[in-house]
């Protein structure tokens, strides 16, 4: 029963950590580029629901906020950082990443404060027992929010004009760029799409009663990052695979009395044999050198 | 013949990828001293055979012989070390190091000098590192770059770069030279120079070589036996002026 | 500057040993005024943290710079030699009777964290052979984050646990001249090994792996090579810095502490060690003047405008975008420029201009 549980709550962050790896999968798969910075948007998503719970008081005005909130912010930062070093070398676009990054947390330190902010109104209490089996409301929902994101993404990808626009960029941009695609404006929405993404993971991180500080992304970042390279990055069902497998990875190994300190090290133990059996991830595809 | 004879054989040389098999069965011969071309359509496999010779790829099935010896599957270290060179058909120099430098690399392997000496600056590290630059500079003499010797490798002419990819293959001092495409990009007159330097070093060095080419008027010129690739699979060889004239390869040239 | 002067600094003695007399200086100058008890406490200190820095940059400058691996991890090499250093440093002192200023504990702490972390060095060299770029970047990055978590969960009594270990100090008069050989150390082992063979290869691995494989260049052997030597000095700078602190935390030594030395090895101009030691010795000027002059609520600005100086710098030294701009602005114009009006001749190209140019 213990293990079912831990399954179950596996899945739900699982869930989460993929919708955030979808955000890191689709910037690398289309601008080639580690978004350091991606974690912050989560972190800037918290507070733009924190300040909307003040002024308003409702959780789904507090879901759209953040939302607009962190797709203009991510559009901006794409904009102002990262287009100029279009071409540049791929260091120093990470470079102005983790810069960007430090940014973003620093102005919420000055904005914010230290104090964690806690923001009970988003949190979903209660629980549904089945048999001794006990599921917090929240864990479903995370549920049912992931398994929306992806069928929504992956139909997004496969039949619309934008999404097999975005495919033909991350195959080749300059191909795509010649075929009349605005590659530009497909890089922005990749961003666009990504950002929203980490305000419904900040979401769904919060409907568990988490409180926000300004480094309240960076780790969850850090492991859908994780995640994302996991199931080989710039690739979506790899990084929806990752995601789940690293949750589903973490719930049980906290699960374990005698690992449940090593969790961290367990999930990023698992990314590097993982990456050592197969060195591109479990989907991602092996781009040979031509001699 | 003997085995012993031969600078490179292979025998029944294929590799498959997925479904396709990019070479197809090919075996051919190169004496000692010979000037050997490979020569095809674009995507006729060329290149692939000699990433199979050097270890790049793995052949799915077949042999390669050189000098006598078996180095099927070895990897691209070992089998330069023993004895085999390339260059690249898209220029592949150091271009943060400079001509001499690049030369200096290719040589890495016949003067000896451990980390230790080179960290602790031993005397061994002062004469080593004087005997790499005399015979770097010999070699660039040969290749007439000598004046070149302090340009960064990717500020060399397009033309001086593909001589320094040759000066650097012969820098490992090889007993067969692989030439992949050596005249791509080049005008006319680079060409003719070119070819008055593979002949060169052929002479100087008493060297075997074999030549990937497209460019008709390069192979009929210096190379005495060629081997015609058309997908993967040998279409004809012999001395050149047989094959140039068998009917098979002009269709293939040159279509219906 | 004169033509006098310029030529003085050409000079390939200086060119060769210049860094190496810069560092012997700083330490014969500050070791005095710091044995004759003239400097603080706080020029040692902040002295020390240069040192450590300029260890932990130009280390990680071989990897990043040279052998062109991406490493997110130099901070978790340096959390693994301070803590075997540390440990070995207590014990010993333990086993002396509690002298803790005894130089052999230090040396041989410095070495043993050294062999510890260059241990751990070759171990993660090994996946450097099979990934590229951001897949190597993100197991070095993960490897920190392992190390940092077993040693902070580890029974209590072996490395400290949560509270962290206490570790000896060292007279706090001598302690920075130490580190400092350690940067002579350092530099030697990294530069001598760059202007030799051994270094030519490296950089030929870094700029075309595939020829470097055809020239016989055995990739293998020098890709543990640099790994395991650079995270060496990464140890010996985790040493230090348990003398320089006598506590260890592991979250000290979590992803944005190798961030921070990947970010001293770019602003140095990436493939430089003079470069990696000068960004890294202003930088963490900068940092422990920002920390002692900006408390309370001043103090997050430290990390406002570090961000901002940062990707400004980047985005300037890279943008494809500004190459005219930086190519018309840049120093070495201005000054032939400014020397010229002040000669009422025309501006040469000058040689450091042109010497610029071929190294873009």
């Amino acid at each position: 029963m213990n293990f079912i549980t831990a399954l179950i709550n596996g899945l739900s962050a699982g869930g989460t950590y993929a919708i955030i790896a979808l955000g890191y999968t689709m910037v690398y798969g289309i601008a080639k580029m580690l978004n350091f910075a991606h974690g912050d948007i989560i972190m800037v998503g918290g507070y733009a629901m924190y300040l909307t719970l003040l002024a308003a008081g409702h959780p789904v005005l507090a879901l759209i906020a953040a939302i607009v909130c962190c797709v203009v912010l991510g559009v901006l930062v794409e904009r102002f950082a990262y287009k100029p070093l279009r071409g540049a070398s791929p260091l120093a676009v990470l470079i102005t990443a983790i810069g960007v990054s430090f940014l973003l947390q620093s102005v919420a330190q000055i904005a914010f404060g230290t104090s964690p902010k806690m923001l009970s109104a988003l949190k979903i209490n209660g629980f549904i027992s089945v048999g001794t089996l006990k599921i917090d409301y929240s864990t479903l929902v995370t549920l049912a929010v992931t398994v929306l994101v992806m069928v929504g993404l992956t139909l997004f990808v496969k039949y619309s004009k934008t999404g097999r626009a975005m495919v033909a960029v991350s195959e080749d941009r300059d191909a795509a760029l010649l075929m009349g695609i605005n590659t530009n404006a497909i890089i922005a929405v990749t961003f666009a799409i990504g950002s929203a993404l980490a305000a419904v993971a900040c979401y769904l991180m919060l409907t568990k009663g988490s409180s926000v500080t300004a480094t309240f992304g960076a780790m969850p970042g850090i492991k859908a990052f994780t995640a994302a390279v996991i199931g080989g990055i710039g690739s979506i069902p790899g990084a929806m695979l990752g995601g789940i497998l690293l949750g589903v990875v973490e719930s049980i190994s906290l699960s374990i009395p005698a690992l449940a300190p090593y969790t961290d090290a367990v999930e990023f133990a698992i990314l590097i044999v993982i990456l050592l059996v197969k060195p591109a991830g479990l989907l991602g595809k092996m781009r040979r050198e031509k001699v | 013949m003997n085995k012993q004879d031969l600078v490179l054989k292979t025998e029944h040389l294929s590799i498959q990828f997925g479904g396709l098999r990019a070479v197809d069965d090919v075996s051919l011969e190169i004496k000692k001293g010979e000037l050997y071309g490979l020569i095809g359509p674009n995507g006729a496999g060329k290149t692939t055979f000699f990433n199979l010779l050097t270890g790049v790829y793995k052949p799915t099935s077949g042999r390669i012989y050189h000098n006598g010896k078996d180095i099927t599957g070895k990897s691209p270290i070992e089998i330069n070390r023993g004895g085999i060179a390339r260059t690249f058909q898209n220029i592949r120099l150091f271009k943060n190091l400079t001509v001499i430098e690049n030369v200096m690399v290719g040589l890495a392997n016949q003067i000896p000098c451990s980390v230790v000496h080179s960290i602790f600056r031993l005397p061994r590290h002062k004469k080593t590192e004087q005997e790499f630059y005399d015979r770097a500079l010999a070699l660039l003499k040969v290749f007439q770059l000598e004046e070149y010797k302090d340009y960064l490798a990717a500020n060399l002419p397009y033309g001086k770069q593909r001589k320094l990819e040759i000066a650097r293959a012969m820098a490992t001092n090889p007993t067969l030279l692989l030439l992949d495409e050596p005249a791509a990009g080049m005008n006319p007159s680079e060409t003719q120079e070119l070819m008055d330097d593979i002949a060169f070093v052929r002479r100087e060095f008493d060297m075997t070589i074999l030549l990937i080419e497209h460019d008709m008027r390069l192979v009929s010129g210096i190379c005495e036996k060629l081997t015609v690739l058309n997908f993967g699979t040998e279409l004809a060889k012999g001395e050149t002026a047989e094959v140039l004239s068998n009917p098979a390869v002009i269709k293939a040239y040159l279509g219906e | 500057m004169s033509a006098r002067l310029a030529a003085f600094f050409k000079n390939p003695f200086w060119r060769r040993y210049g860094n190496y007399l810069a560092v012997l200086a700083v330490a014969v100058v500050f070791g005095a005024l710091s044995v004759s008890g003239v400097a603080t406490s706080a020029t040692q200190y902040l002295l020390e943290k240069i040192a450590i820095a300029v260890i932990l940059a130009v280390s990680l400058c071989m990897v990043v710079g040279f052998l062109g691996e991406l490493s997110l991890g130099h901070a978790g090499f340096m959390c693994v030699g301070a803590y075997a250093g540390g440990k070995i440093a207590s014990l010993l002192v333990e086993a002396l009777g509690g002298n803790q200023n005894s130089i052999v504990v230090l040396l041989l702490s410095l070495l043993v964290g050294g062999i510890v972390a260059a241990l751990f060095g070759f171990i993660i060299g090994l996946p450097a052979l099979r990934l590229r770029g951001d897949y190597l970047a993100i197991v070095t990055l993960a490897f920190g984050e392992i190390v940092r978590s077993v040693v902070m969960n580890v029974p209590a009594k072996l490395f400290g646990g949560t509270l962290g270990l206490e570790t000896p100090r060292f007279n706090k008069k001598y302690l920075f001249i130490i580190a400092l050989i350690m940067v002579i150390a350092c530099l030697a082992v990294a530069q001598n090994l760059m202007r030799s063979k051994h270094g030519r290869a490296i950089i030929s691995i870094k700029d075309n792996e595939i020829a470097a494989r055809a020239t016989g260049i055995d990739v293998t052997k020098y890709k543990l090579f640099v790994f395991t030597v650079s995270s060496f000095f990464a140890g010996i700078a985790g040493v230090l810095y348990s003398y320089s602190n006598y506590r260890l935390q592991s979250a000290n030594f979590d992803y944005n502490y190798s961030i921070e030395i990947l970010v001293m090895v770019v602003l140095g101009g990436m493939g430089s060690i003079n470069g990696s030691m000068i960004a890294a010795a202003l930088i963490t000027f900068l940092n422990v003047k920002l920390q002692t002059t900006l408390t309370g609520n001043l103090a997050v600005l430290q990390n406002f405008f570090y961000a901002i100086i940062l990707i400004i710098i980047v985005i300037y030294k890279n943008a494809p975008g500004l190459k005219t701009f930086r190519e018309k602005y840049n120093m070495n114009v201005l000054l032939s420029k400014l020397k010229a009006k002040l000669k009422k001749q025309p501006a040469p190209v000058s040689a450091d201009a042109k010497e610029d140019a071929e190294n873009e």
